[in-house]
């Protein structure tokens, strides 16, 4: 790390001259770690903050990652004190003033991450290296939430996790400078169960497919716990390879196994692939044990419900937020998003522009960008007005811990973004959990890490 | 256990199918051009936007805005009035509703003009070329082309139902006089079945029975006699390109039911059919249809779990590890000829 | 240097040494000079190298490079959770170990030639890769990829000291790796395996590995059992790749299951083809060209794209952007598909043909002087 580098004038050089056309300078050879007890990473110094935002623009998320960025789009406009303030106004308690953060004006750097691990540490590590993005956000994936998560933690940059639903981001592999508002597999399942038992009955015969690959396992284990706890049988969980384009041969077993109930623990294309080709097979119109046979997909996102058509009709499944939501807040963000883009926003939207406002107003409390003091300010935070009901973001874990949501495919859409209703909001106390049953370690905040 | 076998193998031969026909338009290109065309898989993609345009211009609506209500987001609602409908009544419903078969009609001509156009405008300058470089232009292509069907049609997939008496599951065992219920099988896959099998019966007897195939099946073996004897053999290529390209195309639009197409799926076909394409060997038309059935059938028997519990990821690899097996122990695939793509 | 190195190829290296190390500050007006994506263009160019030196020379082409490479990654994080954090031994077992893959593979791909063996290799790296993502997880951590924790064993750092506290970082005997150092680290092994590249061309070997690209049949009639030549080349692009793959891994811990996948070992092809097959300089610009088309074009978002065409009227700046949109932040593979298309159709010898053309023009305008400056080379060329 070098003087150099840091210099506002040479990043503003770098952004706003196409990656600086014109010529900024000696680049830093110098290698001076520690140099400065009171420093840390990307410490800003002129009138302006950068956030890093990284974001899946091509490949097969690229349409949660527009709407991400969408979404940090009207959240650093809103935080500047620009558009309609969004939920600035419904946020409590706020120390957010709208004239940027501790007075700097938010800007933004993004990447693309492509939903790989390797290039989200790539475009992480240049948005801190040469841009000085003061902390990092987005993702869709898993895969990529944990791996730049603990990147961040290395160069002392914190982490606002986009969407990320495994149980490990903010379990085994939880870190210090990670924080998570989007809900875990673990929620998803003690949110599900007791619907599913409600819906279908208490004696039911579950068939799982599995994405075969870290996510898909802690969702199949927590859907099965749950749902097993409530007295259903698991006949058989297979696992099914990523991006299998054709899922027909994992569904031709289902048919005679005895189970009357699928359940899909797939995400994205996947799940949109696999739902189309069950219900083509017929699971939905079969009788099985004398009972209507159903479909569960855990968790889908409106994205991949627009993609699934009129499949996703009635199937029930999980999600953070949902646009239609009655609170303020809710009522807040899709009415200035809708006005911004012309379309309600998707989860995804919601919680990265929840994560920008979280930060931004950690900063303000703990007057400074220092991250152990910004860390602080975070951990324990309880809130309200982000439309999720009271909201902690839990210490021990980093964890936002909120109402989850049961939704369900809508059976009569009244236009194109009305695929999804509200079954049930299950409320904190009952998607609460102890952290400690997944382990891991957050390790230490200070000494803060010095960037390279 | 019967019924559960039987399944597989029906299964087995419906995937079998799907790869046969992907490889078919694949061989078809190799045996005559002697090209190896890594866009083959964005042809597949383009047949099947070809169903997903159709269903948009039969479903395009005139869009009045009500000044009274406002949507959630502040919008002002809209009021959507079907245009196919409004001219057409009933009709212009069965036309939306057979979107997807109909929508080959589209394909036909659109994707004979994409083939003609790409084979003019740059695989004809490819044929003296080495084989890396065909490989590299026409991967390039496969880029763009999934570029530009993103930048057109946006990165979600797009879901096309089928048409409502198509939907749903067939009871085969019933059929077949047994038990009713336990032997059933989507219709369209079916359907699916049957097409593929009548594409690829059309294009052997297409070449087999008429002056034209006769010529290009000539050329195939032997291309510098061929035009020697004065028969402008280009001028067929060009059109046998077209004829892949058709092939391909069809095959992406009758699959969009099963598979909501979205940008990425040229790319998601490209290995799977180079695999099958090499495994029945480089420019055998009889290989490429015999190794589609044949990975078909044991893709499916390996993703059975009974199986999977003795050879954990075998479904993964399954395909991989036939290649490996068939190339070792065949040299040129399952049907290919000497000196074909070996140097 | 004379004794081991013509005139000409010294230059050639000093010059190539001279732009690696000195690309901190010749990156800057371009915006890549930070430590993550230098390391990135040093470590992609020795992969780059060594795919050269199998498919430049020899003609083979694998489509599952990406293998080594992967597997290069998760032996050195294995060695830096059970050995040591020093990157030395990490870096000789990650050779190590690419280098047995690449010998079974290499054995059983080479029985056939042309794109059987593309596809045979091709369905070894696949393979490799869906094991790495799924039922391999306990050894690779799948999906999240495999880290150090401080909890690792680390027998030989447990010899002499405590776990310190922090996170864990590769190191060169107590120097850590990460940033600058790591650059001029990877640097080192880029210079070496240039260098090597330019030794193995102009030996005996590289002959005869040229031999069997142009000519294999004429090649085994001759009495020649050509297939020991082209596995040793095998081995020795398998085992750069898997030095790539460590190296990746010393200068940012983390080996991920993806960088196996079919599009990473097409990448290094396409990195090849576009400088220039079978030249030294080639693979290496291939590299970095498409390494900063993945980091900075894709980084191009509407932001950075208006103030760059700020000196525009709204409505046409406007304009502007979206077009411009197309082609890089999210439609930065368009741009990429373009460049290739174009450089291989009209330029089927990639970048350094292109330079060569070009050069060669400003001679034959320069007149006679710089030909016999080149007549002085040539003699040292045959040696």
């Amino acid at each position: 790390m070098s003087e150099l580098k840091r210099g506002p004038s040479r990043r503003h050089v770098l952004r706003t001259g196409l990656a600086g056309i014109i010529a900024s300078g000696v680049a830093p050879l110098a290698f001076s770690r520690g140099a400065w007890a009171q420093e840390f990473c990307n410490n800003p110094t002129g009138g302006t903050v950068t956030f890093g935002l990284n974001l899946p623009l091509t490949g097969a998320y690229a349409e949660e990652g527009a709407d991400e960025q969408k979404a940090y789009e009207l959240a650093i406009q809103h935080l500047n004190g620009e558009g309609d303030g969004g939920l600035l106004n419904v946020l409590k308690p706020s120390a957010l003033k709208g004239n940027g953060i501790l007075g700097k004006k938010v800007q933004y750097v993004s990447s693309d991450s492509q939903t790989k691990s390797d290039v989200a540490r790539a475009g992480a590590t240049r948005m801190i290296e040469r841009d000085g993005a003061i902390m990092i956000t987005g993702g869709s994936s898993s895969g990529e939430a944990i791996a730049v998560q603990s990147l961040c933690q290395e160069l002392g940059v914190i982490f606002m996790a986009g969407l990320t639903h495994s149980n490990d981001t903010t379990g085994k592999d939880k870190r210090r400078y990670g924080f998570r508002h989007f809900f875990n597999a673990y929620q998803s399942g003690i949110a599900i169960a007791p619907v599913l038992a409600e819906a279908y009955g208490k004696d039911r015969r579950a068939y799982h497919l599995t994405a075969d690959y870290t996510w898909g396992w802690t969702q199949e284990e927590s859907i099965k716990n749950a749902t097993e706890a409530l007295g259903w049988e698991t006949v058989q969980a297979v696992r099914t390879p990523l991006g299998a384009a054709d899922f027909s041969q994992y569904l031709t077993p289902v048919l005679n196994s005895g189970a009357d109930v699928l359940i899909l623990n797939h995400y994205g294309n996947d799940m949109v692939n696999s739902l189309t080709q069950a219900v083509q097979f017929g699971m939905r119109d079969r009788q099985a044990n004398g009972k209507q046979f159903e479909i569960v997909v855990p968790l889908f996102s409106e994205l991949m419900a627009k993609g699934a058509g009129e499949n996703i009709k009635g199937i029930f499944g999980t999600s953070n937020w949902h646009w239609n939501l009655p609170d303020e807040g809710s009522k807040a963000f899709t009415k200035s998003f809708g006005a911004a883009y012309g379309s309600p926003p998707s989860q995804a939207a919601h919680t990265a522009y929840v994560q920008a406002l979280l930060y931004a107003d950690a900063c303000e409390r703990a007057g400074t960008f220092y991250p152990p003091e910004v860390i602080k300010a975070l951990e324990g935070f309880e809130f309200d007005g982000m439309g999720n009901g009271k909201t902690l973001y839990r210490a021990e874990d980093h964890q936002c811990m909120k109402s989850v949501l049961v939704v369900r495919g809508n059976e009569n859409p009244t236009n194109q973004f009305d695929v999804l209703n509200v079954f049930k909001e299950i409320d904190r106390e009952t998607a609460n959990y102890d952290p400690a049953i997944f382990g891991g370690d957050l390790g230490a905040a200070e000494p803060v890490p010095q960037c390279r | 256990m019967f019924e559960v076998l039987f399944l597989q193998f029906l299964n087995g031969l419906d995937k079998g199918s799907a790869y046969a026909l992907i490889a078919l338009g694949l061989t078809l290109v190799f045996g005559t051009l002697g090209v190896v065309n890594f866009a083959h898989g964005a042809l597949f993609m383009f047949g099947a936007f070809c169903a997903v345009l159709f269903r948009q211009l039969l479903t395009l609506e005139t869009v009045t805005l009500d000044p009274e209500k406002l949507s959630p987001w502040g919008a002002p609602v809209e009021i959507r009035q079907p245009l196919v409908q409004a001219w057409f009544g009933d009709v212009g419903a069965v036309l939306v509703n057979y979107s997807v078969p109909l929508s080959l009609l589209l394909s036909i001509p659109v994707m004979l003009i994409i083939g003609i156009v790409m084979e003019r405008g740059i695989i004809k300058h490819f044929y003296k070329r080495p084989h890396a470089e065909q490989i590299l232009v026409t991967f390039g292509l496969a880029i763009v082309f999934g570029e530009i069907i993103k930048a057109v049609f946006g990165p979600n997939p797009i879901p096309q139902p089928m048409p409502t008496e198509l939907r749903g599951a067939a009871d085969i065992g019933a059929w077949l006089g047994m038990q009713p219920n336990v032997i059933t099988y989507p219709l369209w896959r079916l359907v699916y079945f049957l097409f593929a099998l009548g594409v690829i019966g059309s294009v052997l007897a297409f070449l087999q029975f008429t002056t034209f195939g006769m010529v290009v099946r000539a050329g195939m073996a032997d291309r510098e006699t061929v035009g020697a004897l004065g028969i402008n053999i280009d001028r067929r290529f060009t059109i046998m390109f077209g004829i892949a390209a058709v092939v391909a195309g069809m095959a992406g639009v009758m699959y969009t039911p099963l598979l909501p197409p979205s940008y990425t799926m040229g790319m998601d076909f490209l290995v799977i059919s180079f695999v099958v394409v090499v495994v029945g060997g480089m420019g055998s038309l009889p290989g490429a249809i015999a190794a589609g059935f044949l990975l078909g059938i044991l893709q499916s028997f390996a993703s059975m779990h009974q199986l999977k519990a003795f050879f954990p990821g075998i479904d993964q690899v399954i395909i991989y590890l036939v290649a490996v097996v068939v190339l070792l122990v065949l040299p040129r695939g399952l049907m290919g000829r000497r000196g074909v793509m070996e140097a | 240097m004379a004794g081991i190195m013509s005139r000409k190829d010294a230059t050639l290296f000093i010059g190539f040494a001279a732009v690696v190390l000195l690309l901190p500050i010749l990156a800057a007006p371009f915006g890549a000079a930070y430590p993550d994506l230098l390391q990135r263009f040093m470590i992609f160019g020795i992969f780059a190298i060594g795919f050269n030196i199998l498919f430049g020379l020899t003609g083979y082409l694998s489509f599952g490079h990406a293998a080594f490479f992967g597997v290069g990654s998760y032996a050195a994080m294995w060695s830096f959770k059970l050995l040591s954090l020093n990157a030395i031994p990490a870096i000789l077992f990650a050779v190590a170990i690419a280098g047995v893959f690449a010998l079974v593979i290499g054995y059983l791909s080479l029985r056939r030639s042309g794109i059987y063996f593309s596809i045979l290799t091709l369905a070894f790296a696949q393979m490799c890769y869906s094991l790495a993502y799924s039922v391999l997880t306990p050894i690779t951590n799948g999906e999240t990829g495999l880290r150090m924790i401080r909890a690792d064993p680390r027998v030989l750092d447990r010899l002499f000291s405590e776990a310190p506290a922090g996170v864990p970082v590769p190191s060169l005997f107590g120097i850590s790796l990460s940033g600058w150092n790591g650059f001029y680290f990877s640097a080192l092994f880029l210079l070496a395996t240039f260098f090597l590249a330019m030794r193995i061309t102009n030996s005996p070997f590289g002959m005869m590995l040229k031999g069997i690209k142009s000519n294999q049949n004429r090649m085994n009639y001759t009495g020649f059992n050509t297939r020991p030549y082209a596995l040793t080349a095998f081995v020795i692009s398998g085992m750069l790749a898997g030095l790539a793959g460590s190296l990746l891994v010393v200068t940012d811990p983390l080996a991920g299951a993806e960088r196996m996948q079919w599009t990473a070992s097409g990448e290094v092809v396409l990195m090849t083809i576009l400088g220039g097959v079978g030249t030294l300089v080639g693979p290496v610009i291939g590299a970095w060209l498409i390494k900063y088309f993945e980091n900075i074009f894709s980084s191009f978002n509407d932001n950075v794209l208006s103030s760059f065409f700020g000196f525009l009227p709204d409505g046409a700046r406007e304009a502007a952007v979206v077009v411009a949109g197309k082609f890089v932040g999210e439609g930065w593979h368009l741009s990429l598909g373009l460049l290739f298309v174009l450089i291989v159709v009209f330029l089927p010898g990639g970048i350094m043909e292109g330079v060569r053309r070009i050069s060669s023009a400003i001679r034959r305008r320069g007149g006679g002087r710089h030909a016999t400056a080149r007549g002085e080379l040539s003699p040292s060329a045959a040696e």
